[in-house]
């Protein structure tokens, strides 16, 4: 099975031998080096007039991006650490995502933002982190974050091509190295699955064939490994089935899916791996509690709120585990339905 | 230059003032609502750099940026009714007086932040190979932006084909330059390697002829400029918040770049200016107050 990074850098190829207008920037984007994180890699050399290696400046190459992209281009920027997106963050707010509505619609920006975010890798307190909760909610921003599930490189593919405002591409930095596993014959291993047909589409893992579930669990991009682990264990150890819904697109948040299984659930646990406070969680929590006509209970699992250290140990108590979902599901199944 | 060049740049100068004059007097009035930045004092530079480029040629501007707008388009019905926030403004009233965009004009209101966005436009240009070139305009105020250096530096890096122009108004809001500005403004843009020039932003004739030279250096040599124009705000920063002291300001006068043309422009040729820009501005706003508010969309 192919890993992750590899099928983005073959997208990333398709792409640039697709359409003449595709344009990539980014530091360190030459080959040999071919990008920190090697998603890029191979590109420069075969399209040496289009990929453009930058100095050290997060907030010029994404105000450059935006620049391209009003005058017709399609860039590609590349953030080599999602926690450097703070740098470029009066681009992404208040230039690029404002553009087509302030110039009321006469206008496109379609830049992709491409960057690695998330943990697990010792990276340590600045190189670790899941910034994109601060990017949630930007008006004209589409934030997406797939995970090793999705079929990566067409959603890239859709970031690119298809969009009239920006987007922001998360890429968990521990799925680049995972097995790209999307779903085949609507199966993932001993799950079923259901794939919406959005742009960004949102998949449903079950285990027992989509009967009703005890619990749905809300997750995204790293997090679905360890969640589909936790429903795996509730399921054998502790007999409780758990529908697991994961959406690529972040931001707008779309509630279709989740809706569905929670009406029959009546019980929602969402998963992240940034820190609990004003976390994705808590807009889906809010979100379905605006939307739903049914009472549900809810349980929210996140990292700490602490930097992320450096240390294996500490990292990994820091993070949000399976054991924590798997006690977490207990709790909240442990009440009668709503 | 000779009097027929002269005279339709010196009649938009004439639209520019009077046309800020009317906005201040309009947010006196009552009718109109927000913010706005008037570019009383600075407008030989909007004319005289904006008379040296085409309309193909890319223009990013920024809060203070009506002065560029009238001169490129010597349009005061579509911006006054963008500062009413109508829908027969050019943005529809959404953007306001800060945010505008027609054709291949464009502002925004961030300090510093149009700066990457115009390199972007002006690389863009050059992927194409369409011959045209980007203008950023910025004022000293916006020194004090990281972004600015960071741009300055790709844009010599590769060789962007991008105007700069500081408009140096001596102040950054309400704080003068020698309070936030330390160093040389032509040596920063010196030490990335760029061609730079100076001069007196309020004398006209020097304008046009130092953007001449540089637009044509740029479109040539496919290279960035920065050109410095030395000025004064004679107005407020944004409305009512001037505290400067009245014999400043009254020195400031002296060096109006409209009445330093008084001695090269005849004396109807001054008030037919006068005459024709109030007529139209008043139709503008005329115009503006009776057309419909846009509607929220359900």
């Amino acid at each position: 099975m192919e890993r992750c990074a590899p099928v983005l850098n073959r997208s990333l190829h398709a792409l640039f031998a697709e359409r003449a207008d595709v344009i990539l920037l980014g530091e360190d984007l030459l080959d040999p080096y071919g990008g920190a994180f090697k998603v890029s890699a191979g590109l420069s050399t075969k399209f040496p007039d289009r990929v453009l290696t930058t100095p050290i400046s997060e907030a010029a190459i994404v105000g450059v991006a935006g620049g391209l992209a009003l005058r017709g281009l399609r860039p590609i920027v590349e953030i080599m650490f999602g926690d450097f997106t703070t740098l470029a963050a009066d681009q992404i707010i208040n230039h690029l995502a404002k553009f087509r509505g302030i110039y009321h619609g006469q206008v496109s920006c379609p830049v992709v933002i491409r960057t690695p975010m998330g943990a697990r890798r010792g990276y340590g307190p600045t190189h670790s982190q899941s910034l994109e909760k601060i990017f949630l909610g930007i008006p004209g921003l589409t934030v997406v974050a797939p995970s090793r599930h999705h079929e990566l490189g067409e959603l890239l593919r859709r970031a690119v091509v298809d969009s009239t405002d920006p987007v922001l591409f998360i890429e968990n930095k521990a799925m680049y190295a995972q097995p790209h596993e999307p779903p085949v014959a609507g199966r993932v291993a001993e799950f079923s699955t259901r794939t919406t047909a959005d742009r960004f589409p949102t998949l449903t893992f079950s285990l027992n064939d989509f009967a009703p579930p005890d619990l749905t669990i809300a997750t995204y991009g790293g997090m679905t490994p360890l969640a589909l682990q936790a429903a795996l264990e509730l399921a054998m150890e502790h007999e409780l089935f758990a529908e697991i819904i994961v959406p690529s697109q972040l931001s707008p948040l779309p509630t279709a899916e989740l809706l569905t299984s929670l009406s029959a659930s009546r019980r929602l646990l969402v998963a992240e791996e940034g820190t609990l406070t004003a976390g994705w969680g808590a807009e889906v929590v809010a979100r379905l509690m605006d939307t739903a006509d049914f009472p549900f209970a809810s349980a929210r699992v996140a990292a700490a709120n602490s930097i992320i250290p450096t240390s294996r140990p500490l990292e990994d108590a820091m993070l949000p585990q399976p054991a924590d979902l798997i006690a977490a599901a207990i709790k909240l199944t442990s009440s009668p339905r709503r | 230059m000779s009097p027929e060049t002269l005279a339709p740049l010196h009649a938009r100068m004439v639209l520019i003032r009077t046309f800020e004059e009317s906005v201040l007097a309009l947010f006196a009035q009552g009718e109109l609502f927000g913010t706005t930045h008037t570019c009383l004092g600075q407008e030989a530079v909007a004319v005289g750099v904006l008379s040296q480029v085409t309309r193909d040629d890319v223009v990013f501007s920024n809060h203070r940026c009506h002065g560029h707008y009238l001169a490129l388009f010597d349009d005061p019905a579509g911006l006054m009714a963008e500062l009413m926030g109508r829908t027969t403004g050019l943005c529809g009233g959404v953007g306001g007086s800060q945010h505008l965009h027609r054709e291949n004009f464009y502002t925004n209101g961030v300090q510093g932040g149009i700066v990457p966005c115009a390199a972007g436009m002006a690389l863009a240009e050059k992927f194409k190979k369409t011959g045209r070139i980007a203008v950023v305009f910025l004022g000293d105020g916006t020194l004090g932006e990281g972004v600015v250096y960071e741009t300055l530096n790709l844009a010599s890096l590769w060789q962007l084909p991008l105007l700069f122009v500081v408009e140096a108004n001596g102040f950054a809001q309400s704080t003068p330059t020698a309070l936030q500005l330390a160093g040389s403004i032509t040596q920063r843009a010196a030490a990335f390697g760029l061609r730079t020039a100076e001069g007196d932003g309020n004398d006209l004739a020097a304008v046009a002829t130092l953007a001449a030279d540089a637009v044509a250096y740029v479109r040539r040599e496919t290279k960035p400029f920065w050109l410095v124009l030395n000025t004064y705000r004679l107005g407020p920063h944004s409305k009512g918040d001037d505290h400067r002291p009245a014999e400043e300001l009254l020195r400031a006068h002296e060096r109006d770049p409209l009445a330093r043309l008084c001695a090269r422009v005849t004396a109807p040729a001054i008030a037919a200016a006068k005459t024709d820009a109030r007529a139209r501005i008043a139709a503008a706003i005329a115009a503006a107050r009776v057309a419909p508010f846009p509607t929220a969309a359900a």
